[in-house]
């Protein structure tokens, strides 16, 4: 397991170095000018040549490599061309908050529906409740958020106006409600479908059958003895699914005009950043990276039975 | 091949499988007839009639500049359509020819092959796209193919891998090794058509991701700017939504229904390709 542990981190270091020199690779093969891309054309020779000198445009692609790794590896992400002094990481630590806040309760949101649905479904299989959480959870996965998003805001704070519109500064819990269904729909509609058949496997198992033979309630066979059991490789594939809620909570907060590592992104794209695009495109797939380490971690501490060699 | 074994019987998604594939053909045909079927033209636009509800002239309403957003639809059809198909053919293809090489050929091809695919992997969902389209200003349908293929063909590469690690080992292939043939011949000719059937389920649920993740860079502004989508109506209808609702609900229905045809046949296509995988998500 020793072993397998310390592969498995520097597997993670490798892909890390692999992330920060393909986002280097890609931010530095913009077409023509980019000081010119973003203070237009007709900008003072005085403007370009400062951006120039910010963005270390001069230095050769080696140094410019090396500038790069020192602004990751110091924590900073480099500091802002437009607002000098101010770093990168400054503004990912006013965002962070709001994006972890969303992520937090999409996955809550998600778990109460997936887990009851998800259990109900494999209790009894291809029966009406099985068949309808499966349709439930396709539709889940096929309504796009960006739409979603709408047609909530349209029916909660427009029809019904039981909760604050986007833009209204209402903050707290009102104004995180839609903005969590919005982003746990689909998250909830894959963890129904993982709850389902991790539960059937796990139902088959002689353990099972065991406790329901001692004459355990059943509820305390299925809660007990069989989800317990079913969530170890549920709560694996959520860290995979931890990425599609960053990449998700990116469209959300702009339904919602909330703010966030997404409108941080999305702000830095419209003023043509690319100190703020690069540092939130590293900082969002670093995250990612670990937190898929921990999970992997996780599952061998959650479950002894797994052998890594 | 084990692509045409007969459908198991009376399974509970055969009418789904059968709805997917009718509403997949219907998409394909409105893609290809847009022209025909637009009552107006893409740059139609009435200065006077902005934001109108639906109506018995534009009957799904008009947008911000006044243009008719059936026709748009219509159109926005044609490009969701060229994106999945595209780019999914594009994945695929690379993630066979790299993901068969990696497995086949094993030690530092295939440890190198495998961290690339790690290192774009670990950009979730449509972030790397985000990035190269950054890059790419006033992005074209083809910019956004491109940036979508560039991150999505590892997925396919580490699948096809897994599944000729395992096939390497089958007597079939020792017998054609036997048999003297190349490495070429028996990786493309003896290996693929065997690995084929998952590919394809997965080449499917490709196409409604790649639907979606082109209508989410153009609901963020980033999808191509040269042609209507229906990511883009929906971004126009977030924005209008207090005004007129008509614009966020109709694109959203069409993505939808799409997704959820191909999603349908999806299912259909794992369960009679790969029972194996019946039950997982």
């Amino acid at each position: 397991m020793g072993q397998f542990l310390i592969r498995r981190f520097f597997a993670s270091l490798l892909v890390i170095f692999g992330v920060v020199t393909l986002v280097f690779l890609i931010i530095r093969s913009v077409p023509g000018d980019p000081v010119a891309s973003i203070l237009g054309e007709q900008a003072l020779e005085v403007d370009k040549q400062a951006l120039r000198d910010c963005l270390r445009l001069d230095d050769s692609i080696g140094t410019q490599y090396i500038n790069f790794w020192g602004d990751v590896v110091d924590g900073t992400f480099g500091e802002l061309c437009d607002e000098r002094g101010v770093t990168v990481m400054e503004k990912l630590i006013e965002s962070i908050p709001w994006t972890a806040e969303l992520a937090l309760a999409s996955l809550l949101v998600a778990m109460l529906i997936a887990f009851p649905l998800g259990i109900a479904a494999a209790l009894r299989p291809y029966s009406w409740i099985d068949n309808s959480s499966a349709v439930i959870a396709l539709l889940g996965i096929s309504i796009p958020n960006f739409w979603l998003g709408p047609m909530l805001l349209i029916l909660f704070s427009l029809t019904l106006q039981a909760l604050p519109n986007p833009g209204s500064g209402v903050t707290g819990l009102s104004a995180l409600v839609l903005p969590a269904i919005t982003l746990g729909s689909a998250l909830a509609a894959k963890l129904t479908r993982m709850t389902r058949s991790s539960m059937l496997e796990v139902l088959n198992q002689d353990y099972v059958r065991t406790a329901k033979a001692k004459g355990l309630p059943r509820w305390r066979v299925v809660m007990k003895h069989a989800f317990r059991n079913a969530l170890i490789p549920v709560v694996t594939v959520l860290g995979l699914q931890f990425g599609a809620l960053l990449t998700g909570a990116i469209i959300v907060e702009k339904v919602f005009a909330r703010p966030g590592i997404g409108t941080l992104l999305l702000d830095g794209i419209e003023a043509r950043s690319y100190m703020i695009v690069q540092g939130t495109v590293i900082c969002i797939a670093l995250s990612y990276v670990v937190v898929n380490l921990i999970t992997d971690l996780l599952y061998g501490l959650v479950d002894p039975r797994i052998r890594y060699d | 091949m084990q692509l045409f074994r007969s459908m198991p019987g009376g399974h509970r998604i055969r009418g789904l499988t059968w709805l997917g594939a009718v509403i997949v053909g219907l998409v394909l045909l409105v893609a290809l007839g847009a022209d025909l079927l637009a009552p107006f033209a893409i740059d139609y636009v009435d200065v006077t009639r902005q934001l109108e509800g639906p109506s018995a002239l534009h009957w799904l309403g008009t947008d911000e500049n006044g243009g008719d957003v059936l026709s748009l639809m219509l159109h926005g059809t044609r490009v969701a359509a060229l994106v999945g198909v595209i780019t999914v053919v594009i994945c695929s293809s690379v993630g066979i020819v790299l993901g068969v090489v990696s497995g086949y050929f094993g030690g530092w091809v295939d440890e190198a092959l495998m961290r690339l695919t790690e290192t774009l992997m670990a950009f979730p969902g449509i972030l790397l796209a985000i990035l190269i389209i950054f890059i790419t200003q006033e992005p074209s349908i083809w910019a956004v193919i491109g940036a979508l293929s560039v991150s999505g063909w590892a997925g396919y590469a580490r699948l096809v891998r897994g599944q000729v690690l395992a096939e390497r080992e089958r007597a079939y292939v020792e017998a054609a090794r036997a048999l003297g043939f190349g490495r070429r011949r028996i990786m493309f000719r003896h290996i693929v058509p065997n690995i084929l059937a998952p590919v394809i389920v997965q080449a499917t649920f490709g196409v409604a991701g790649a639907i979606l993740a082109e209508a989410s860079l153009s609901f963020l502004g980033l999808g191509p700017q040269d042609q209507p989508s229906w990511g883009a109506l929906l971004d126009q209808g977030a924005s209008y939504f207090l005004l007129t609702p008509h614009l966020a609900i109709f694109p959203g229905v069409a993505i939808m229904i799409t997704v959820l045809g191909i999603n349908f046949l999806g299912d259909g296509l794992r369960d009679w390709l790969d029972p194996r995988e019946l039950s997982q998500n």
